[in-house]
């Protein structure tokens, strides 16, 4: 990708309250296509609120998002799904009475083209719509390794293996734009390893551009080649990995005296 | 004009009765996000052991006080078999553990008391009073002398005593209330209480009205509205909300009955509930949650 | 062993796709459906057709269609009953009107009006949520029944509302006798059911769901929110107004609008929460149990008792015992019957070993 091509996500001077209480406050940056950005700050700096900016379940109040091409001042989260975003929560947000397999199912619904009739009938496109829908479903279940489950309901897994749901489900979407929301929150060692060599897979594979929030320093210098520091909803650094490492106003704010 | 006053003053008075079941409703709700659908029963059930407790020769403050208990044990009840089972559970849950305990509390009333229509005097004549050239009912503004009494003690209630100050820890954050020590079963056990006692009153006052029977669990239904209109977690709600509901309705019936056709009381409030929900998700009083994410 | 599955495996996603997967409940499935269109009317009395076996299929097809709309798409309604009223007058206008006619026509056009019905009174769901919603198919309730008591023309002008059966007959066929009323029920409840256990397993059904789970998440991944909830109400509602046509006109024959009062509302509420929310089998197990359980309590009244509680009281411990099991079954089982009977079958594919 050349320097020259347009950034993917594009936000500029966004800023968010809620009830007069500042959340975000002129926050603008930049994601290139293909890239792996990740959000780093202390609790409260406002990452999971601009991630929900970012695909339209916060409105915020001033500022404009551009994606792919098209800019908005508001996004909608059915409109960002439509647009090729695809994200995970911070706390999961998985449909608990359903299987693995329909939940990935549910992610690929705007894959659809036959109608709930033909769907109820069998008739028409539906049938075999239906093979393709399975046939891509499980191949994001092989992926990411979670065949054994796929008959589960999702409720009763652990929690390292809903994490692994909830990205398989935004992954059957097929993404342009990935936003993970604290993917490794809760997990141990071994499992990091393992979901940070997933997102890397996925961004090399695909070529999906991966936005993540993550709170361990090592994971983030690691897997990402772009990271934006937030303190207090402002925007204190942002640049490659170790420029921002190197950024003392980002020291002073995280990584040295506070975390 | 006098006749337009007459009947919008008839029917803020009337509001007042739907206010006091509404209130019950409100406890509850604050203090385990409850939705009690089985409010309209416990009004059923109280007036029903008060007036056979009367009829059976038991002096008036005696037959108070027992039935008081009685809603003291039923409290006591719900918490240790309905609310502590169900703690976490979804709030659609909880309501239609409600229903149940509604089916359950109706079915014990009438099989306990019979189901045959009681009289029940206060010794309070239903006659209109002459205010300056108005006629009002002066068993209305009895009621609504009551209504305002109860509103006062249940004020001082929750923001004098050391159990009011709990219970609105509670209401506030759960959690953090549990995490300082306050046992969350015996603040179940006051609320539902101090709401079964909400309820005799309301029995008493709807039971002089329209006669003890089984249509007075059905003043459940007139709550929904109010409580709609209102907010489910203000008292101050479901006092404007009652009013307005009460008002409102008398109002549709005299002027647009005669256009549409009478009876229109049983469905106006609702409709009039969902105009307000459109405009107003979450009520007059209540406050807008922000979903998080 | 009686429910061996070993060697049936799905080679083709359509395979593992088919209504039912495994060899034994086809087997099961098709044994039960001949039993119930060919054996039952010969061995069935008049008494079990008219007061049993009828109100238990249109309930059933009640509670699927409250199902639809609860169970599945999460959505609370206390107004089934209205959409059921709706139905039935509908069915009975479309009859009454239009010369020729085929009964099963007028029956889905008496649906496709209950489903408008419903579809407007669902329209609030796009704003609010949870029990907010219960005001909305409360005033559905109370304004439906109302309405039609109101304006005498629903009813043809019948002093009191009330409407009577048309002539029963499809294709020809006679179907006044409580046999042919309960074949006519059944056909179409049996149809319906299949349609909806389709519908439920298709990418509408998995909308429905993630709706009902989370609605946010929902939205995130591109579900089209008010279109899945409007289609839950239109379809569920249609459910309901075909179940009331029935109701009307196979099961009671005449009907008023207050046969279809807050009551029966709440009637078809617990089949569902008895009979297991989001399950197809359990609004037939729910369905059964209501209609099964007051003969049977009267009728232990009565030998044990041997009249010494009148008919009164014997209501009011009803009354109890429902709202106690409605509790029990929130508590202790809240999937309902339907969960009991899966655990039961799980253990016989099992069998003879324990895990």
């Amino acid at each position: 990708m050349s320097l020259s091509s347009p950034p993917l996500l594009e936000l500029s001077h966004i800023s968010l309250s809620f009830k007069g209480v500042k959340a975000i406050t002129d926050i603008s940056f930049a994601v290139a296509r293909g890239e792996i950005c990740a959000l780093i700050g202390p609790n409260g700096a406002g990452k999971s609120s601009l991630l929900n900016v970012i695909n339209g379940v916060y409105q915020a109040q001033e500022g404009q998002i551009r994606f792919d091409g098209e800019a908005r001042r508001h996004m909608r989260p059915h409109h960002a799904a439509e647009r090729g975003m695809a994200r995970t929560f911070q706390n999961l947000a998985l449909f608990k009475g359903m299987t693995v397999l329909d939940n990935v199912l549910t992610g690929r619904n705007l894959k659809r083209r036959s109608s709930w009739i033909e769907q109820a009938l069998g008739v028409g496109r539906a049938p075999q719509e239906d093979d393709e829908q399975r046939r891509r479903a499980e191949e994001v279940i092989e992926f990411l390794n979670i065949q054994s489950w796929r008959q589960s309901l999702v409720g009763t897994l652990p929690y390292g293996l809903q994490k692994r749901v909830e990205l398989a489900r935004a992954l059957a979407a097929e993404p342009t734009l990935l936003l993970l929301d604290e993917p490794m929150a809760g997990m141990n060692a071994a499992e990091k390893k393992e979901m940070s060599r997933f997102i890397v897979d996925i961004n090399r594979e695909f070529g999906t551009t991966v936005v993540l929030i993550e709170h361990d320093i090592g994971v983030v210098m690691g897997i990402s080649s772009h990271v934006v520091v937030l303190d207090y909803g402002r925007k204190i650094g942002d640049g490659p990995p170790d420029a921002v490492r190197a950024n003392p106003e980002v020291v002073a704010a995280y990584l040295g005296t506070r975390h | 004009m006098d006749f337009f006053l007459e009947v919008l003053i008839g029917g803020l008075l009337a509001g007042v009765m739907y206010s006091l079941v509404a209130i019950g409703f409100v406890l509850i709700y604050k203090a385990s996000g409850v939705f009690n659908f089985a409010q309209g029963a416990m009004v059923l059930f109280a007036a029903l052991t008060f007036v056979s407790l009367g009829e059976r020769g038991v002096p008036f403050w005696i037959a108070f006080l027992v039935t008081l208990g009685t809603m003291l044990l039923l409290a006591l009840a719900v918490e240790r078999l309905v609310l502590r089972p169900l703690v976490n559970r979804a709030p659609i849950t909880l309501f239609m553990a409600t229903l149940g305990l509604a089916y359950i509390t109706e079915g014990a009333a009438q099989a306990l008391w019979g189901a045959q229509v009681h009289g029940l005097d206060l010794g309070i004549e239903d006659v209109p009073l002459d205010l300056g050239g108005l006629l009002v009912s002066q068993f209305d503004l009895f009621a609504a002398g009551m209504a305002a009494t109860l509103v006062l003690l249940l004020s001082v209630l929750f923001n004098k005593t050391r159990i009011g100050l709990s219970l609105r820890a509670v209401a506030d954050d759960t959690l953090a209330a549990q995490a300082v020590g306050i046992r969350l079963s015996r603040i179940w056990v006051v609320v539902w209480a101090v709401a079964g006692l909400v309820a005799l009153i309301t029995g008493l006052l709807w039971g002089a009205r329209l006669g003890v029977q089984f249509s007075l669990s059905l003043v459940v239904l007139k709550a929904l509205p109010v409580l709609i209109i209102g907010g489910f977690s203000s008292v101050g709600g479901a006092i404007v909300g009652g009013l307005i509901v009460g008002a409102s309705e008398k109002l549709a019936e005299i002027y647009a009955g005669p256009l549409i056709g009478s009876g229109i009381e049983n469905w106006f409030p609702y409709v009039l509930a969902m105009l307000f929900l459109l405009a107003r998700p979450t009520g007059l009083f209540g406050e807008r949650s922000i979903d998080r994410v | 062993m009686f429910y061996s599955e070993a060697g049936q495996f799905s080679t083709r996603y359509a395979a593992d796709r088919r209504l039912f997967r495994l060899r034994r409940d086809r087997l099961g499935l098709g044994l039960l459906l001949v039993f119930a269109f060919a054996v039952v009317p010969q061995i069935g009395n008049d008494y079990w057709f008219s007061a049993i076996l009828t109100p238990f299929l249109v309930l059933s097809l009640a509670g699927l269609g409250l199902n639809l709309l609860t169970g599945y798409a999460g959505q609370l309604s206390l107004g089934s009953a209205a959409f059921m009223a709706a139905g039935a007058f509908a069915t009975y206008n479309f009859q009454l009107r239009i010369e020729g006619l085929p009964l099963l026509a007028s029956f889905a056009l008496g649906g496709v009006v209950a489903a408008l019905l419903s579809l407007v009174f669902g329209l609030p769901s796009l704003r609010i949520k949870g029990f907010y919603l219960i005001v909305s198919t409360l005033a559905a309730q109370f304004l439906v029944p109302w309405a039609l008591v109101k304006y005498g023309w629903f009813s043809n002008y019948n002093a009191s509302g009330v409407i009577s059966a048309p002539r029963l007959d499809v294709l020809g066929l006679d179907l006044s006798s409580p046999a042919g009323r309960y074949l006519l029920t059944l056909g179409i409840v049996v149809a319906l059911a299949f349609l909806a256990r389709n519908i439920v397993r298709s990418e509408l059904g998995r909308n429905w769901m993630a709706v009902r789970d989370m609605d946010t998440a929902a939205a995130v991944i591109g579900i089209p929110l008010a279109r899945t909830k409007l289609l839950a109400f239109a379809i569920s509602g249609f459910y309901l107004g075909v179940a009331g046509a029935l109701w009307a006109f196979t099961y009671l024959g005449t009907v008023e609008p207050h046969g279809f009062d807050l009551n029966r509302s709440f009637q078809v509420l617990f089949i569902i929460i008895i009979g297991g929310m989001g399950s197809i089998l359990g609004n037939f197990l729910g369905a059964a149990f209501i209609v099964l359980f007051p003969l049977l309590l009267s009728n232990l009244a009565g030998l044990l008792l041997g009249g010494l509680i009148d008919p009164g009281q014997l209501e009011n411990i009803q009354k109890m015992i429902f709202g106690a099991l409605i509790i029990v079954f929130l508590i202790r089982e809240p999937e309902g019957l339907a969960r009991l009977w899966q655990q039961f079958r799980a253990r016989l594919r099992r069998w003879p070993l324990r895990y």
